[in-house]
């Protein structure tokens, strides 16, 4: 891994540039191609912004993310990339605006490497849902990286990019950096611009960062957040302050909920374990851990599912190869041209969920569905607060398994989506999580370990999280 | 204000064909025995909101001649863009509703209606389903003669976005242009309160009138800026229960939504008269055969799958924004209408001609202040000019009043100097070019030496220096040719350069001739 | 009731999206078992409780009525499968 403090202590130092540390990464790019984890990569253009912050650094005029090279999610629209969302039908599509955050990333000064593949419209936990194929977990390549922002993931864990975007709509960046044993953190939802993120469940989206450490992720969000008036969802506030409160939670008295033992209980071995490890750790420093009941959590999963594919039936609907995008040929009169492209462009997975997403919205469904799932929502909404009223942040697993093998589960939609268990509920409530590496399971693989806290405290999360990951490395 | 030339025009024209229809209806009946069926009208009218941009984007919302220059990617679909609500479209919604006599909701949502259509860039429309922004108001209506009204509920007025334009003609293929794409609507909800064609005529005029008078909406129905479906059923007279609901799509003229509803009513009628089942289902005008015409069964096999826009947080209306927009808030047609008949003494027609558009009741009421001597007798004299000379010179000329040049002080003192019998209507009106030319009336007459002879000793000269002339033709009369009177009065009038009193002339030509 | 496999065919016709027999057979065993596992939800009593819609509600999200550039007609035609001058062209299948 890549960490932007070493690559800035260097360029100060004088012993590099962050032109040479892109053409390293770009090189490191190239010879990993196998792992899949680009869909396209800006050689050119990366080289030019490097050279940018070279020249800033040297008039020692720095932009907050001078010098850092950050790879971006195929669902973020950039002008100067194709945006396919790892989708057959957006496989020619060149977008004509920028996102938000990639606006913001370019104006303080990052170095944009390339787009990263992912689950096709970030419908998946494990990366097979690529019409570009899978992308492969950097330890071991019959393994999952998890997803659906499995490039953005294994990009920071290969040290391909300082630190990347991703977007986390049930856990898909919190899930694959806790897969790729690196930071993946779930802003509040309306902290980071969703403008330019191409929609999923637009109620539960939101871009996450990728990283290797806590500073890193929390110098790109205070560049990142704040007001865009482009964005209704937008939470009116003012950039985070990450950084200057990193270190506000380092000698706090804390108390952090841990969720009943029924909950945790299926876990695998090997996440159970370093979890177990993990309460040890921070009782022997003094922290208080607290017991706390969340109602509804078998409702998790189905809320989540209920709600995300029905806004997901409706966000995909543009798709339809009138304006842009792939079309399919018409054979005979008969054919529906939008019909037919739907048909070919989308892979099964996104199907799989339009279709669901359809019918819990269909005629007679509304209330027994999406109107009961709205309502559980309000009670996993109610129930965190109530946690917070008593304790600091949650402390929970992210995922019940380390990565696991490709194939596994791919035709078992419902032992895919129980992967995503203790990652829904936030997104259901709006609130922050971070996923932070734990160590290495027995099996080798990393397991990470999850904190959450209430809407709009990013920067209390951060500061613990810095804490914690302090406490598990050492 | 050609087209309200034009309508003061086609309204004697309608009347007319209106008494025509009720022939032709009366015939008819005999046969289906209409007279024992009621019809049930509710109205749906969408209304193009006249703001500078559209409804979720900062795309402007005027004319191009180039199809898609006015698009973004909010407007497009474009993957990944967001809306974000134009604040004047909540402005004017409830000013509409507000005009209606609605309830305004204090905190309102807008839904995803989804349906797939080649001009529909997202896939859904951004409307409001449940709760709506204005709900449970009416609007009083003319009905029959003169001020006779009656109150047409409107169930609710909600906030959506337009469609873009599909061309099917020019082209082997379907031709998209999206500048319309995410202009702002209101679509106003009228309770089923109409029981005739009429009644639905007149209800949209007085939408019309409102959203013009309220500076919304443009009125245009030809050019699609205000639009209107029809949902008619029909009923045995004193029957509880409604018919089948049928809806009428592409009514796009006053005189489309009158017929339409009228065959409408007759075909359902002769329908349930020879046993069918009415099924429910949208129909289209079809303005050249004059039918309804059924719509694809598929079309109206509606699944709209609504639920909350989640891209769009509520709209919360505030007390004190509801005080400020009902401040803002002019006379409405119908009102001013009725006061114009109490406080001017006018005949209804007239009021209803001077407040088709709020500049011109404007424009006479300026008039009306000039005048020097305030009566009824003079507001009408005004109101005569208006209504004959100005408008046939704006309607000539393509303009509106606005554009009209001359000042209402000027149409006053020329109405003064003609109600004072200082000159005749005829030099009146033979002098209105120059008044359009700037000149004041009085300066004109005086220039040209116009101002009318009165003095009866000067006429009766003149009427005595005729008689004399012609005294074979005063013979005959006495014989019996009585209309050579007016032979005598037009001599008369010449001789005095058309200037003299027509009324003392004539008065003295009676004497003398006795 | 419908039976899944109405429902599948039902939906699909909603969602614009066709399947062959062999995934519709997959599609159908899967569908049924989701929905049979998303019923959990109404193990709860949620009557007296508020649907939660938006997390953020602050008012500040609207917008004055005021211009701005829109994209140039080039960039709006951009990505179009097929244009006849500055239109988006589309088979005529799709008229109604």
């Amino acid at each position: 891994m890549r960490l932007f403090s070493d690559s800035c202590t260097a360029v100060n130092k004088g012993t590099t540039t962050f032109t040479t540390i892109t053409q390293d990464i770009l090189r490191d790019i190239d010879q990993r191609q196998s792992l899949n984890h680009f869909l396209s990569v800006g050689k050119d253009s990366a080289i030019v912004q490097a050279q940018q912050s070279d020249e800033r650094y040297a008039e020692e005029k720095p932009l907050a993310l001078d010098g850092m090279v950050v790879a971006v999610k195929d669902n973020l629209s950039t002008r100067n990339f194709p945006t396919t969302c790892a989708s057959k039908m957006l496989g020619e599509y060149r977008p004509v605006y920028d996102a938000t955050v990639v606006e913001r990333l370019a104006a303080h000064g990052a170095i944009i490497i390339g787009k990263t593949n992912m689950d096709e419209f970030a419908m998946g936990s494990s990366g097979e849902n690529s019409a570009f194929g899978k992308t492969l977990h950097p330890l071991n390549g019959d393994y999952v990286p998890g997803g659906s922002s499995s490039g953005s993931a294994v990009a920071v864990a290969a040290g391909h990019a300082h630190a990347s975007l991703g977007s986390d709509t049930g856990g898909s960046v919190r899930q694959p950096a806790a897969f790729c044993g690196i930071v993946g953190y779930k802003p509040s939802y309306g902290r980071l611009s969703r403008y330019g993120l191409v929609a999923f469940a637009s109620s539960l989206d939101q871009v996450g960062i990728f990283a290797p450490d806590i500073p890193t992720t929390a110098t790109m969000m205070d560049a990142l957040s704040g007001h865009d008036a482009n964005d209704a969802t937008s939470a009116n506030l003012a950039p985070t302050q990450a950084m200057a409160t990193l270190d506000e939670y380092a000698n706090k008295s804390l108390t952090i909920a841990v969720l009943p033992e029924e909950i945790i209980k299926d876990c695998s071995p090997e996440v159970l374990e370093v979890y177990k490890q993990c309460l040890d750790i921070l009782q022997d420093n003094g922290i208080t851990l607290l017991q706390a009941q969340i109602p509804a959590n078998d409702a998790w999963i189905p809320t989540y599912y209920v709600l995300a594919t029905a806004e997901a039936s409706s966000n995909l609907a543009r798709f339809d190869g009138i304006r842009y995008g792939f079309r399919a040929e018409i054979n005979n009169d008969d054919d529906d041209i939008m019909t037919l492209t739907r048909s070919q462009g989308f892979g099964m997975e996104v199907k799989r969920r339009i279709m669901l997403g359809t019918y819990v919205l269909s005629a007679g469904h509304y209330d027994a569905y999406y109107k009961k799932a709205q309502q559980a929502r309000r009670l996993i909404y109610d129930g965190y607060e109530h946690i917070f009223s008593q304790a600091d942040a949650l402390f929970l697993p992210t995922t019940p398994t380390t990565a696991f093998k490709f194939g596994e589960k791919l035709n078992d939609p419902i032992a895919m989506y129980l992967s995503d268990y203790f990652t829904v509920s936030a997104n259901l409530a709006g609130i922050p999580a971070i996923s932070i590496p734990a160590g290495n399971a027995a099996n080798g693989f990393p397991v990470g370990m999850q904190l959450q806290t209430s809407l709009f405290q990013d920067e209390r999360l951060l500061s613990i999280a810095h804490r914690f990951q302090q406490l598990f490395q050492s | 204000m050609k087209g309200l030339y034009a309508t003061a025009v086609l309204r004697k024209f309608a009347l007319l064909c209106h008494a025509k229809g009720r022939i032709f209806y009366e015939f008819t009946s005999k046969f289906t025995m209409i007279e024992n069926y009621e019809a049930i009208i509710g109205l749906e009218v969408h209304a193009q909101l006249l703001t500078a941009t559209k409804a979720f984007c900062r795309c402007s919302t005027s004319y191009s001649l180039s199809p898609n220059a006015h698009t973004c990617p909010v407007c497009l679909g474009l993957p990944g863009a967001l809306p974000v609500l134009n604040s004047k479209v909540v402005d004017y919604a409830v000013k509409m509703g507000l005009a209606t006599h609605c309830s305004i909701r204090e905190y309102s949502v807008f839904s995803r209606k989804n349906y797939f259509y080649a001009d529909l860039p997202k896939g859904y429309q951004i409307s409001q389903y449940e709760d709506p922004i204005c709900h449970h108001g009416y609007i009083d209506i003319e009905v029959g003669e003169e001020s006779a009204t009656k109150r047409i509920g409107i169930t609710r007025i909600h906030m959506e976005e337009d469609s873009g334009k599909s061309i099917h003609d020019v082209d082997i293929d379907t031709l998209v242009d999206l500048n319309r794409s995410g202009v702002p609507l209101i679509e106003i909800v009228s309770g089923p309160d109409m029981r005739t064609a009429r009644e639905a005529y007149q209800y949209l005029n007085q939408i019309r009138q409102i959203v013009m008078y309220l500076g919304i909406c443009d009125g245009n129905l030809e050019e699609g800026s205000l639009r209107c479906d029809a949902n008619i059923s029909v009923r045995k007279k004193g029957a509880t229960e409604f018919g089948t609901k049928i809806e009428i799509k592409n009514l796009n003229s006053f005189r489309n939504v009158e017929k339409a509803i009228e065959y409408e009513i007759k075909r359902q009628v002769e329908a349930v008269e020879s046993g069918q089942i009415l099924m429910q289902e949208t129909r289209m005008w079809d303005a050249g055969t004059h039918q309804t015409k059924s719509m694809r069964s598929k079309e109206f096999a509606h699944d709209y799958r609504y639920f909350p826009e989640p891209d769009l947080a509520g709209v919360s209306v505030s007390e004190a924004m509801i005080a400020q927009i009902r401040q803002s808030m002019p006379e409405l047609p119908l009102a001013r209408k009725q006061r114009f008949v109490s406080e001017y003494g006018l005949p209804w027609y007239d009021a209803g001609i001077l407040t088709e558009t709020q500049s011109l009741g404007t424009y006479f009421e300026q008039c009306c202040q000039s005048l020097g001597e305030q009566t009824k007798e003079r507001y009408k004299l005004v109101s005569n000019w208006i209504m004959t000379e100005v408008l046939r010179y704006l309607s000539e000329k393509g303009i509106g009043i606005e554009q009209f040049p001359v000042s209402p002080s000027h149409i006053a003192e020329l109405v003064e100097l003609f109600a004072a019998e200082l000159i005749s209507s005829k030099i009146a009106k033979d002098i209105f070019p120059d008044v359009i030319g700037g000149e004041s009336p009085k300066s004109v007459v005086e220039r040209k030496g116009l101002l009318q002879i009165s003095d009866e000793s000067i006429i009766l000269a003149v009427v005595e220096k005729i008689l004399a002339e012609q005294f074979e033709n005063v013979a005959k009369y006495r014989e019996g040719k009585k209309n050579l009177f007016g032979h005598f009065v037009s001599s008369t009038l010449k001789e005095l350069g058309g200037k003299a009193n027509p009324r003392i002339v004539t008065k003295l030509l009676q004497e003398r001739l006795q | 009731m419908e039976n899944t496999q109405q429902i599948v065919e039902r939906v699909a016709e909603l969602s614009r999206l066709s399947f062959s027999e062999h995934e519709k057979n997959i599609f159908e065993v899967q569908f049924g078992k989701i929905l049979h596992y998303i019923q959990t939800i109404e193990n709860y009593d949620l009557a007296a409780v508020e649907p939660l819609t938006h997390i953020v509600t602050n008012q500040s999200s609207q917008r004055d009525d005021v211009p701005a550039e829109c994209l140039t007609v080039d960039e709006a035609l951009a990505n179009a499968p097929k244009r006849n001058e500055t239109f988006f062209k589309v088979p005529k299948v799709l008229q109604k």
